[in-house]
């Protein structure tokens, strides 16, 4: 047992290091983890964050509160198995100061529980999944993109004010499918609307001909569809294919016609769609944002890159309120959730369970483009549901 | 569910089986005859797919010929892949037990993946159908069916049937058969054994290759497209008895039918509906429905 105290005097000298290094802490960078996926279904989605966060520390010339910034990276490869090895990594081995990330939810639920046990603070720019900002909601534990509740709602006041009667949803049959199917079906029957039939296929089954027939059948008035990605082409295809899109309209919230148009080609041309980001809002901070993002990367951002952008304002707001000190960490907090952030998509403030309560834009196709055409919802938050804080 | 629409369901089993049938045929070939368990399998159907969509442009300007003169260009393409990678992988592969088998050909996954994405990038394309089949057909009132997926199905009905000539008709089917029987003894009689592997893996290459190219259309073209199918893949192949191009084309049919029904009258079960069927199957008949060698 000789270990413990000499431990002590090590911890003893620490602390006089510690205490002595207060006059030095600005000369110290903050150290922040970006774990984002960098390979794999979603790499574009990571490197679109992870760009649009470098963005703005390099707009602030790399500093933020008066400290220079050190970004750790890491590839989570979205790899649900690996996320708590992934993040434990970022936090004891580099000793981040705060955290960013990711896009999938599952490797989110991971980073969350870590980040909850260890009072890190965790800023989330993608996953969507309900929990992180209701059950499992946490005073460092933030939001800057959107629940999946937020724009399928939002689409559903849309489709009935649209003047739709009767709809059917369809998604792949995972949490994030549930609650977005779930999301359109309240907002469209609390405007008058009526979801006939909830249609789910087995994740990632792209063989969607059955139930396109099925949806054919029931003759609804429109359809609410949650895909992304290959599935989404192909889903977008198929039921143009059918026949479809002319007699029973398309809506989706947004992830259906987000990065895959190239793919849909015609087909997509003039789908509407919900989200808290479009092309051609045409403020004076989105242009500003897409002209600088666009001079530094060579390529248009897309709605990833702007909650990449927000993460790093956000983390900016909580550190200005303590003057670089990561240590005072309830104030940085406080700051943080009470604080206005000015978003290319318009300014946002978050709710008592750190989400973003943001307006929801109605989008068309046109081109390449994802086209503003009005406001679906102004400033909707998300109910937050089993957030006790 | 009315009767217009119990037919265009049957009509969608019956397409969805056939394409399947395409893919399942070669890597049945090849694992039944060669005894190699061919995980890359669903990279060549892959392969195809990205061919229809990467080489369209590349045929049109130097051919100006259009989607069956891709078709053409990528089989012959398809059958000389198959040719080098039987030449410089797979005939090493034989003798040795199935984890080496599996290691390789997993190998061949993560490396025919990353040349995509080197190549072509990681984005989800479309592939427009030929204009002289982009037409449909309506069906009921509301619905209509797309002239290309007829178009796919009888080219799998013409390719099933070619197969099953070739192999139980033909003095090559009779060696092919003869050698998956007994390798030695066929070699002793004469015939070049290693000649005749490797057309058969080329062919069963191109069959891959070929269902990725007209599914292309219908099915749109995404990184990581083959791992998903070739599980289902390799159902087909258990079910319909290892090496059975008959077992197949029945295996095949089956699941397009289990799948599409499934999916409509039993959502709840639709992922598992299938390798219900698969153990049901292997519990009655425990080498698959038609196993021949």
């Amino acid at each position: 047992m000789r270990l413990l105290p000499r431990f002590r005097v090590w911890s003893g000298i620490l602390g006089v290091v510690a205490c002595a290094g207060v006059a030095t802490a600005a000369d110290q960078p903050i150290k922040v983890g970006l774990m984002l996926p960098a390979t794999g279904t979603y790499a574009s989605l990571g490197t679109a964050i992870e760009n649009g966060f470098r963005l703005y520390l390099e707009q602030q010339g790399g500093k933020l509160a008066g400290r220079s910034v050190q970004v750790v990276t890491i590839d989570d490869e979205s790899s649900p198995a690996r996320a708590t090895d992934n993040i434990n990594r970022l936090i004891r081995r580099d000793k981040v100061d705060a955290v960013v990330g990711t896009v999938h939810s599952g490797v989110a639920m991971a980073m969350v529980r870590v980040a909850k046990a260890t009072d890190t603070l965790l800023i989330i720019p993608n996953a969507g999944a309900a929990a992180f900002t209701g059950t499992m909601c946490a005073p460092n534990v933030f939001r800057t993109s959107f629940t999946n509740w937020q724009p399928a709602y939002a689409m559903g006041v849309a489709a009935a004010q649209r003047g739709a009667k009767t709809a059917v949803t369809i998604s792949w049959r995972y949490a994030s499918g549930e609650e977005s199917a779930n999301g359109f079906k309240e907002g469209f029957e609390k405007h008058g609307g009526q979801v006939v039939d909830q249609l789910y296929l087995p994740f990632p089954n792209v063989e969607f001909q059955p139930l396109i027939t099925r949806i054919a059948s029931i003759k609804p008035d429109a359809t609410y569809a949650f895909f992304a990605g290959g599935g989404a082409v192909k889903f977008v295809n198929d039921y143009v294919a059918a026949g479809l899109k002319q007699t029973i309209s398309l809506y989706s919230p947004g992830f259906l016609t987000e990065g895959t148009l190239q793919g849909q080609g015609q087909a997509a041309q003039g789908l509407y769609s919900v989200m808290h980001y479009a092309d051609g809002l045409d403020t004076p901070k989105d242009n500003a944002f897409r002209a600088a993002y666009q001079q530094a990367f060579g390529e248009v951002p897309d709605v990833y890159a702007v909650q990449g952008y927000d993460a790093a304002q956000l983390l900016a707001a909580g550190l200005e309120a303590v003057h670089g000190d990561v240590s005072r960490k309830t104030e940085m907090y406080a700051a943080m959730s009470s604080a206005v952030i000015d978003s290319p998509r318009g300014p946002f403030t978050l709710s008592h369970a750190n989400n973003p309560i943001q307006a929801m834009y109605l989008r068309e196709v046109d081109g390449m483009q994802n086209k503003f055409i009005g406001v679906a919802m102004p400033a909707l938050e998300d109910p937050a549901v089993g957030c006790r804080m | 569910m009315d009767i217009t629409a119990l037919l265009v369901q049957a009509l969608n089993a019956l397409q969805y089986g056939l394409l399947l049938f395409l893919l399942a045929a070669g890597l049945t070939l090849i694992f039944g005859i060669m005894n190699v368990i061919n995980l890359a399998h669903g990279s060549f159907y892959m392969i195809g797919a990205y061919m229809a969509f990467g080489l369209s442009p590349v045929v049109q300007s130097a051919f100006g010929g259009g989607f069956f003169m891709t078709l053409a260009i990528g089989l012959v393409l398809a059958v000389i892949l198959g040719y080098l990678l039987e030449w410089l992988f797979f005939s090493y592969l034989y003798e040795r037990d199935h984890l080496q088998q599996v290691l390789m050909t997993y190998g061949l996954i993560l490396v025919f993946e990353e040349v995509r994405s080197i190549l072509l990038g990681d984005d989800a394309h479309g592939v427009p159908a030929p204009e002289i089949l982009s037409g449909v057909i309506p069906l009921g009132d509301l619905m209509t069916y797309p002239v290309y997926r007829l178009f796919v199905s009888g080219l799998c009905l013409l390719l099933a049937v070619v197969m099953f000539w070739v192999l139980n008709r033909t003095r090559l089917g009779m060696m092919i058969r003869a050698g998956s029987t007994n390798r030695e003894m066929v070699q002793s009689l004469g015939i070049d054994i290693k000649v005749l592997y490797r057309l058969v893996f080329a062919a069963g290459v191109a069959l891959a290759v070929l269902a990725g190219m007209v599914a292309a259309p219908v099915s749109s073209v995404y990184p990581g497209m083959g791992n998903q199918i070739l599980i289902i893949c390799f159902v087909v192949v258990v079910i319909g008895g290892i090496g059975s191009i008959k077992g197949a084309f029945v295996a095949a049919l089956l699941i397009g039918a289990v799948e599409t029904f499934g999916q409509t009258m039993l959502p709840q079960f639709a992922g598992m509906l299938v390798y219900l069927l698969m153990a049901v199957v292997l519990l009655i008949k425990p080498n698959g429905l038609f196993r021949t060698v």
